[in-house]
């Protein structure tokens, strides 16, 4: 129920946007993100753009994970 | 960056199940709120993989499934009502409520439509102003203000035909539910990623404080849900409970203020009923008195008579974590996906279907 899918918004007009999710294209609606810009990838619910998805975040998070997975590195 | 494929690296994940294995040295039990995370553990196999110190238990974090036989009748008397189209996600068609569920209702002849979102059902409104279109709101706080947006939409372009029934649900008071009832010695949450996108990390700074549980809020790749693991173990092992946000490229502490604004707008706070939980106070969604003429309840009251709960299904007592899919004498033997006994096995998301498809015995 509560699965949401990070999705690439191509085109803005006014408060819906297109997107694409697994390869098509879908209207979604940006009623509740509506800071979320073209480029941006959102996380979709239900056709809802929920949350704006922060890269540099992300990068920091896979940059701690390598930092935790470092002295691993002889495992199989 | 697609925010995929770079969180599910499998030699980083053998990298971070390595770690795990080195620091936990005590046996922990871990409940993942979320059906959508059991479905991910199952799906990649993760429970096999933690070390035999750490346990992870399925929660109640399936809105299908803590849905109350009571609230099913009451919703399939409503869509047998004439006039009425009943809209609803498609999770909820094959749930059995006390005398059938929403799809035998719709071979009796009732209008049920399968939606995606409410975006679909305010569409049917607008073809069908001669019906009453009902959306079946059925969700935790993820699902919640997609619903209220609707209401909305509906009030900003005059739509008088659009109603909503609100069986939304809080997941912070249901973990206090569980958490006091004690029926489940836990040593940590796996945090709902979703719905903490929109209430934010904030939420459930309870945790630690008055339970003394630490909290890692997780994403739903397998990187997402080790990472949450690996912090939980340190948590545990340190004794210092925190809640850390291992999901931060979307979930701010804060959460979506929007989304939270538009939800308090629309809906209010009272008690709601959870198959497994009971009558939970101050955890369900009622549409607030400036939004009841949208009040699907108010606007076509139903009496759908007595409940009756399906005899030997144990879904209430693996909602609460006190019981795994294969102790229920039903499970597997008349109890399956096609020939559903409890929710728990219908939804995509239940623990139930999980064990089905994935699991396996001796897992």
């Amino acid at each position: 129920m509560c699965l949401a899918i990070p999705t690439l918004i191509t085109s803005i007009k006014g408060t819906t946007a297109r997107a694409e999710i697994g390869g098509v294209e879908r209207t979604i609606s940006l009623a509740l993100t509506p800071e979320a810009r073209v480029g941006d990838y959102v996380l979709i619910h239900t056709g809802y753009a929920i949350g704006v998805l922060d890269e540099e975040e992300a990068q920091e998070t896979l940059r701690l994970l390598e930092e935790l997975a470092e002295f691993y590195d002889e495992v199989p | 960056m697609k925010y995929l494929d770079e969180f599910r690296d499998p030699q980083l994940a053998r990298k971070l199940l390595a770690n795990i294995r080195e620091r936990s040295t005590q046996p922990v039990r871990f409940m993942e709120f979320c059906g959508g995370h059991t479905h991910a553990i199952f799906r990649h196999g993760l429970r096999q993989m933690l070390p035999p110190t750490v346990e992870l238990r399925s929660g109640p974090g399936c809105p299908v499934c803590v849905t109350a036989n009571s609230s099913l009748d009451r919703t399939i008397a409503l869509a047998k009502l004439p006039g009425v189209i009943l809209t609803t996600f498609g999770d909820m068609l094959k749930v059995p409520g006390s005398h059938g569920s929403l799809q035998t209702a719709k071979a009796e002849g009732a209008d049920v439509r399968i939606v995606y979102s409410t975006l679909d059902a305010l569409q049917i409104a607008r073809d069908h102003p001669e019906r009453a279109v009902v959306f079946l709101g059925v969700g935790f706080e993820t699902t919640a203000p997609t619903v209220a947006a609707s209401i909305l939409q509906a009030e900003a372009e005059g739509l008088d035909n659009f109603y909503v029934l609100s069986l939304h649900k809080l997941t912070p008071p249901a973990t206090h539910a569980i958490l006091d009832a004690g029926e489940v010695r836990l040593s940590g949450i796996i945090g709902p990623g979703h719905v903490t996108v929109v209430i934010g990390s904030r939420a459930w700074e309870f945790l630690p404080r008055d339970y003394s549980v630490p909290c890692a809020v997780a994403g739903f790749e397998p990187l997402d849900i080790l990472r949450a693991v690996a912090a939980l173990v340190e948590m545990a092992e340190a004794g210092r409970p925190a809640v850390v946000n291992t999901y931060s490229r979307g979930v701010r502490p804060e959460g979506n203020r929007v989304a939270l604004g538009i939800m308090q707008r629309v809906f209010e706070v009272g008690e709601a009923d959870w198959r497994g939980l009971g009558r939970v106070p101050a955890s369900g969604l009622a549409l607030c008195p400036e939004y009841a003429r949208f009040d699907a309840a108010r606007a076509f009251p139903v009496d759908p008579g007595p409940t009756r709960e399906h005899k030997g299904c144990r879904c209430g007592d693996v909602l609460r974590g006190i019981a795994e899919p294969p102790d229920c004498p039903l499970f597997r033997s008349v109890c399956t996906p096609a020939h559903p006994i409890g929710p728990c096995m219908v939804s995509a998301e239940g623990a139930c279907a999980a064990w089905y498809r994935y699991g396996g015995d001796g897992v």
